[in-house]
């Protein structure tokens, strides 16, 4: 069978491609962690104003930036099993939902962490906040919809619907510190002005940006497989899977 | 280099709560996801074979 853009859509080989991809993504996550944690304890200065506390901006701002992204990444996909009744696509699509919810988990628990010495509250209800949190319910009730439809491709429609009606939410979370008068601080990094930081602190903050971006990859593709299996129970080469894997009991 | 000690490392300049409690939560989950998603497949694979239920 020749190579087309269609090749991968096929389950198997989408599972035995995303096998041998996973070990890299992981090599690449750790190795780029590793190098942006030691620039950004070791390297990068303490901050003129906020002192050390500033250093969670190293995991605070990659797993913002990863929230949104995999959000619009979820909502692209189930489109795109939606529309074209690709079963492959709202599988990964379903794949990407529990990784881009830990996300937004954490840029609220460490945003809480950061708020509290810096602003003197855990918490504010305003526009950059708020809709962060609004993300966070829009990943639960994604995952709590499809969960709750027992016909899989019924669950992929309907959350294929959840999740791009949500979408709208992501540009007004990262609009927000600029439509409203917000306590968060505007944008770090921006691609129409200098970076309002240390270039040392910016590289270690796109070091661990790539590492969380490859963490996302080895994740998903990993769950994706999980699912591929789940859905695929009755077919043959799920079969010969699991023969071959020896968990024969 | 940052700093003096060990100790200074860990306190970080006072704010060693609220940096270590990001960093602490933080590798929690992105330790506990991957070993839960890698178990969710092994599984898939158990199913298959005892006829255990087939999740959707």
């Amino acid at each position: 069978m020749p190579l087309t853009f269609y090749t991968f859509s096929s389950p198997p080989r989408f599972y035995a491609l995303s096998g041998a991809l996973v070990p890299w993504f992981w090599a690449v996550a750790l190795a780029l962690a590793g190098v942006g944690l030691w620039m950004g304890f070791f390297v990068a200065p303490t901050d003129a104003t906020q002192g050390e506390v500033y250093r969670i901006i190293f995991i605070h701002v990659p797993a913002a930036w990863m929230s949104m992204l995999l959000y619009l990444v979820m909502a692209f996909w189930a489109a795109v099993g939606w529309a074209f009744n690709a079963r492959l696509a709202s599988m990964v699509a379903r794949a990407v939902a529990p990784t881009g919810a830990m996300f937004t988990f954490l840029a609220l628990w460490t945003g809480a962490l950061w708020g509290k010495p810096t602003w003197g509250t855990w918490w504010v209800w305003d526009a950059r906040l708020t809709s962060e949190l609004i993300l966070l319910f829009l990943y639960l009730g994604y995952i709590a919809l499809v969960e709750a439809i027992d016909d899989p491709r019924r669950a992929d429609q309907a959350g294929a619907l959840l999740a791009v009606v949500g979408a709208v939410n992501v540009p007004i979370i990262y609009f927000s510190v600029k439509w409203w008068n917000t306590l968060h601080q505007g944008a770090s990094v921006s691609i129409t002005s200098s970076p309002k930081m240390a270039s040392t602190m910016l590289t270690a903050m796109l070091l661990m940006s790539l590492a969380f971006w490859a963490y996302a990859f080895a994740v998903v593709l990993t769950r994706s497989r999980a699912i591929v299996l789940e859905r695929e129970q009755a077919s043959a080469w799920v079969g010969e899977l699991a023969a071959a894997d020896g968990v024969t009991q | 280099m940052n700093w003096a000690s060990t100790g200074d490392f860990f306190a970080m300049g006072g704010y060693g709560l609220y940096v270590w409690g990001s960093y602490a939560v933080t590798a929690l989950l992105m330790t506990a996801e991957p070993l839960l998603a890698a178990r969710r497949r092994r599984q898939a694979l158990l199913d298959h074979d005892t006829g255990g239920p087939a999740r959707p």
